[in-house]
């Protein structure tokens, strides 16, 4: 029997989790309620909620985190339950409580099981005791002396934090000798991070796989588990590809894993949706309890594709107080399922972060996508750069493999760098599709050869010519005058069209073309031959090879892969040209006086000299922080419209441009 | 509306001969075109590039929307003269900013750009086209000024260039100088008589007297950049309205100012929608006889012009030597006029005359498509009236105002060439295709007339005919006319505005029109007084 129904759920979060949860709504008839900061104003999942409500802010302290807001939101909106997604305040149990106190449902489990798995030493000890494997570790809370402990746990062991995650805190020892400052720096690290510095010893395997279990449990006392993910391929810590179920995950070792996530979860009398992650260590059938989860995990729509179960359903219906359904206790395992992270972030720039506008963004039918941004989203500094979660589901490990790296290869992902052909590439790698890939191994593996572009020069230099085309066939049908004749007609053919653009990382490509009198072939460059041109496709045949190039704002994307190419301008206005920083003279006048010196550190604002003109004081302001790294001009100087009067040398000013 | 059917099988022998005697002609125009394109040679060339600069050609391809066509206009102007094939000026149509423009670029490659009397009748032509069909005129100047050894006769016709200049822009066309390098003396006036200029920083030098000639005048002692410096025409003078940092931002700002003229055209435009000829095109080039002497039918010409190839023909039983109708190309209609059987007799010229002043009545341009021999002789033509008909033709002709457009795609003999709306008629534009000829008869019936001409009057002298003179005198009066009727003597003395490729014929058709739009299309309000 439900003890609440819910009828309106406002969600947490922001991104493609609270699109997730409002999908999953929309189609139980449930409301849904957004609450958004400054730079998520925009954003698809504000508006496709049916209220939302501003937090305010830009950073997640002022917006996402504000607990008492939100709970506010949810009691204005009239939402009767809170989703917290993952991550911000999924695993806050002082939001949870407070959510429950102001008479709202928590969609998650109880602030009791968040405590107790919030601090990894208390999780280690409480599962150790219901009979859930760990590792061998040391606590350095019992007076133990460090050395005792380490040798107690044995080398090479890990030093981790107990709070938190995502790596930091966390250190490697291979011996005694580089172990007191590694817990030092582990420490500090932990401290910053996350308040507390308390650190713990745990024996490290080298080679090991990340399994982990979805578990489900209701109020009744059921805890079940939906089958096995393994997320092993990772980058420093940072999952890349998640799959249903692991590669390397037996039917027995499946039962096993199962049994004693169950145990873990009824240690916790575990509710709602969690994960319990294991280390398995490579090529045996050894796995110790690594943590739980207390939220929906961000890769949980593998586990949804291969069981046919919607999980943010199960969480709904668990926090209304019903039971979980009889599908759910004995779920199939149907096929593989495997997920992609695609990221903004430039993969040869040591995978950094990268903002802008992702001017297209397509993704073929064939695979699931879960996504917080559609075509003309801005990809903002302020949150994680995650474009999507790609899923694909097959009959097989290969198949649903072969699907993913198709469909990520074949998608339209423009203005933005990204990580897509990086995932393609260890999608198709021979190590990932032998089940081989271990935690480390994106960290011992070439990535420099993974990341290059699936599209080589020639491949990108024939996309631009079809850019190039695509984009003639567009001025010629825009044409007002003369549009009858043919694209680039000349009856002297001396001097040929030509197009240039920015390739990936500023390189710039120039093509030259040109047409018959027809307006259908090209004299120039030889060998082609064109089947069909319009401004958004081009189908032609180049070294004996059709294709068809589909043309976007910012890149051509074909079957094999996309080429970023972005038009650059046929003229460069000089004025625009400047050095960046560059302040000129707006008007002929007279310097009266200089506040600044070369060399200063200015901040935007800071008003560094006045000019006299038409009778008029015009202060003259640092356009941007940064160093003030000319000012050639001096009190009594006559100065010129667009004279140069200072440059400020601001380097994110000089990154943004 | 009728269609055309085709009966010409481009697979006959006498096509593929035909085919193989125009693309021999052709292959002589490219590489013509080819010697062109180098302007004054590889060195010339080749020092103008170290110096940062654009040739002619490519400084009007970065002006000139891109993908947007280019009509290059008298190329082969001064061809078999002492100067260099084009006259050291590149000029044609093309569109700006989505305005159709008149661009002329000196060739600084070839003489320092200098003007020989042969480039003041290419740019006077120029001014021509301007005025008739209200195209901005966009001049891309770098020319050391008049080549002084040709300055009697360059010096008295070059004065209209400047007036020329300032009636365009008294009639609201704009002129607009872009200044690359040297503009001097008479050049000088280019900047200076037009709307907008616009000089590059470092290179324009605008002045009068160069420091030799001012030190001669005056005993002054000046440098360049003082006398007629960019910087100091934008900061000083005045005379140049923007100051452009290379030669790229020049054809940036030409193209802004082009945006900003607020221009409208005057006629209407396409008024049908377009559709290509049923007919394959490049069977233009297998049409015409690869002998002069064998007639071909003008109407398969047609066939792969018009629109959907469709034709209603006017009169079609009348005067069937001179086909008339109406068509349309390029979605704009148009009233034709081709020379079926080569003759005019006074039956076709009746015709021309009514069919002429019917075009006038709706404002519809007029195509010619010339492949005649000339009107008919004889004393049964001379008592029916040929002159009267024929009167009555060149009477249409040069009274009506809707724009004509002329291709001479045969022979173009005689008064036939006048009523047809030759050169001298002022078409807006006339082509011709390679294997034209035209002059006031053929040069085996000049020869001959010659002869009788001279037989007769030693007969009147009662002298002896002598036979090997006349044999010698035919033969070289026929290989004079022979050489200066071809498509290439005429082109290159400037009496048609281009030769072009048959298989172009339709292309070219297609932009004239587009170009003779841009002024009022309207017909005349009367005529001469028609002899009856």
């Amino acid at each position: 029997m439900p003890s609440a129904s819910i009828n309106r759920v406002l969600v947490a979060n922001r991104g493609e989790i609270a699109r997730r949860v409002f999908a999953t709504c929309r189609r139980l008839g449930v409301g849904t309620v957004a609450v958004y900061s400054e730079p998520d104003a925009d954003a698809l999942f504000v508006r496709e909620a049916d209220v939302a409500v501003a937090l305010g802010g830009s950073s997640p302290a002022d917006s996402y985190l504000r607990g008492d807001a939100v709970i506010a939101a949810a009691l204005a909106t009239g939402a009767d339950a809170i989703h917290p997604g993952y991550g911000f305040l999924s695993e806050n149990a002082g939001f949870a409580r407070a959510v429950v106190d102001a008479g709202l449902i928590w969609v998650g489990p109880s602030p009791e099981a968040i405590v107790a798995m919030g601090s990894k030493i208390g999780a280690r000890e409480r599962m150790e005791a219901a009979g859930v494997p760990v590792l061998p570790g040391a606590h350095l809370t019992d007076g133990e002396s460090l050395d005792d402990a380490a040798a107690r746990v044995g080398f090479p062991l890990l030093v981790k934090a107990s709070a938190g995650g995502g790596g930091k805190g966390m250190r490697v020892v291979a011996d005694a000798g580089a172990l007191a400052g590694a817990v030092e720096a582990a420490q500090r690290e932990a401290g910053s991070a996350f308040g507390d510095a308390t650190v713990f010893l745990e024996r490290y395997a080298p080679r090991s796989r990340h399994v982990e279990v979805q578990l489900m449990g209701d109020t009744h006392g059921t805890v079940l588990a939906l089958h096995e993910r393994d997320c092993s391929v990772q980058r420093r810590h940072q999952k890349v590809i998640e799959e249903a179920p692991s590669p390397a995950v037996d039917a027995a070792l499946r039962a096993r894993l199962a049994d004693a996530a169950i145990k873990a979860g009824q240690a916790l009398q575990y509710t709602g949706a969690g994960t319990v992650e294991f280390l398995l260590v490579d090529g045996t059938q050894d796995f110790f309890f690594l943590e739980v989860n207390t939220r929906l995990q961000v890769e949980h729509p593998v586990t949804e594709l291969v069981t046919g179960l919607d999980l943010v359903e199960l969480q709904l219906l668990v926090a209304e107080g019903r039971a979980l359904p009889a599908a759910a206790a004995a779920p199939p395992l149907d096929g593989w399922a495997m997920e992609a992270r695609l990221y903004a972030e430039d993969p040869a720039n040591d995978f950094l972060p990268v903002t802008g506008t992702l001017t297209r963004f397509e993704v073929d039918d064939a695979v699931r996508v879960d996504t917080g941004v559609q075509s003309g989203s801005e990809i903002s500094p302020f949150y994680d750069p995650m474009i999507a979660k790609v899923i694909a589901h097959g009959a097989t490990r290969e198949e649903a493999a072969r699907k993913l790296a198709d469909a990520l290869a074949r998608a339209a992902v423009q203005g933005t760098t990204t990580n897509r052909d990086f995932l393609v590439r260890v999608l198709r790698s021979p190590e990932f599709l032998g089940g081989e890939a271990d935690t480390a191994w994106l960290d011992r593996a070439d990535v420099a050869a993974l990341a290059a572009p699936l599209l080589d020069a020639e491949q990108t230099r024939v996309a631009a010519l079809a850019a190039a085309l695509a984009g003639a066939a567009g001025r010629r049908a825009a044409a007002t005058v003369l549009a009858g004749v043919p694209s680039g007609w000349r009856n002297n053919p001396a001097v040929p069209q030509v197009a240039r653009f920015a390739t990936a990382h500023e390189d710039e490509l120039e093509v030259r073309y040109r047409y018959d009198r027809t307006g259908t072939q090209l004299v120039e460059p030889a060998g082609i031959v064109l089947h069909a041109v319009a401004a958004d496709a081009v189908t032609l045949t180049a070294d004996g090879l059709r294709r068809t190039y589909r043309v976007g704002p910012d890149a051509v994307t074909t079957p094999d892969g996309e080429a970023p190419l972005r038009k650059l301008p046929r003229f460069v206005d000089p004025t625009a040209a400047l050095s960046a920083g560059s302040l000129t003279s707006p008007m002929p006048g007279t310097v009266l006086r200089v506040l600044a010196e070369a060399g200063a550190q200015v901040t935007a604002g800071t008003p560094l000299l006045v000019l006299e003109a038409m009778k008029m004081e015009h202060e003259i302001v640092a356009p941007a922080d940064g160093t003030l790294s000319a000012l050639p001009v001096a009190a009594g100087d006559q100065v010129s419209a667009g004279d140069v009067l200072a440059v400020v040398d601001a380097p994110d000013a000089q990154r943004a441009g | 509306m009728a269609t055309l059917r085709s009966s010409f099988d481009p697979r006959s022998d006498a096509a593929a001969a035909n085919r193989a005697a125009m693309l021999e002609r052709l292959t002589e125009i490219d590489g013509l075109l080819e010697t062109l394109n180098g302007g004054g040679g590889e060195k010339y060339v080749a020092r103008h590039r170290k110096r940062g600069k654009l040739l002619p050609r490519e400084r009007i391809a970065l002006l000139l929307d891109r993908d947007s066509p280019f009509l290059e206009l008298q190329p082969f102007m001064a061809h078999h003269t002492d100067f260099t094939t084009g006259a050291s000026l590149v000029s044609g149509i093309g569109v700006v900013e989505g305005v159709v423009c008149f661009v002329s670029a000196n060739d600084p490659t070839i003489r320092g750009g200098a003007s020989n009397p042969y480039t003041l009748k290419k740019a006077l032509r120029g001014h021509e086209i301007c005025v008739a069909n209200r195209l901005p005129l966009i001049s891309l100047v770098e020319s050391g000024g008049a080549d002084l050894p040709t300055q009697a006769d360059a010096f008295v016709p070059g004065g209209a260039t400047f007036r020329n200049l300032t009636r365009l822009s008294s009639l609201g066309i704009p002129t607009i100088a872009l200044v690359f390098g040297n503009s001097t003396a008479g050049g000088a006036y280019v900047p200076g008589m037009s709307d907008y200029t616009v000089f590059v920083e470092g290179r324009a030098k605008v002045f009068l007297g160069g420091p030799p000639l001012v030190k001669m005048a005056t005993g002054e002692d000046s440098g360049d950049e003082e006398l007629g410096g960019a910087e100091m025409h934008a900061k000083t003078s005045g005379l140049a309205d923007y100051l452009a940092a290379d030669e790229q931002d020049a054809m940036r700002i030409g193209r802004e100012i082009v945006r900003s003229l607020n221009w409208r055209r005057h006629g209407p435009g396409p008024t049908l929608p377009p559709a290509d000829p049923l007919y394959d095109t490049e069977d233009l080039v297998a049409l015409p006889s690869a002998d002069p002497k064998v007639p071909f039918d003008t109407r398969e010409v047609l066939a792969r012009l018009l629109d959907g190839s469709r034709y209603d023909e006017f009169k079609p039983l009348y005067g069937a030597s001179l086909s008339t109708g109406w068509g349309a190309i390029h979605g704009h209609p148009v009233g034709v006029l081709a020379n079926i059987q080569g003759i005019l007799f006074s039956e076709e010229a009746q015709k021309a005359a009514q069919f002429i002043q019917l075009a006038n009545q709706k404002d519809v341009p007029l195509v010619f498509l010339h492949n005649t021999t000339g009107f008919m002789v004889g004393k049964d033509y001379e008592q029916g009236g040929i002159i009267k008909d024929g009167a009555k033709m060149i009477n249409a002709v040069s009274n009506s105002k809707v724009p004509h457009l002329g291709v001479i795609i045969g022979g173009s003999y005689g008064a036939a060439n006048y009523a047809m709306s030759g050169r001298g008629y002022d078409p807006r534009f006339l082509f011709s295709w390679p294997n034209a000829q035209s002059s006031v008869m053929g040069p085996a019936q000049l020869a001959g007339v010659l002869s009788i001409v001279a037989r007769g009057a030693a007969e009147a002298r009662g002298q002896e005919y002598d036979e090997e003179f006349d044999k010698n005198m035919r033969g070289m009066v026929e290989a004079q006319i022979e050489s200066e009727q071809t498509a290439l003597a005429n082109s290159s003395r400037g009496y048609d505005d281009a030769i072009i490729d048959p298989r172009d014929t339709r292309t070219v058709l297609g932009l004239a029109l587009g170009v003779v739009h841009n002024a009022p299309v309207e017909g005349a309000e009367g005529f001469g007084v028609f002899r009856m």
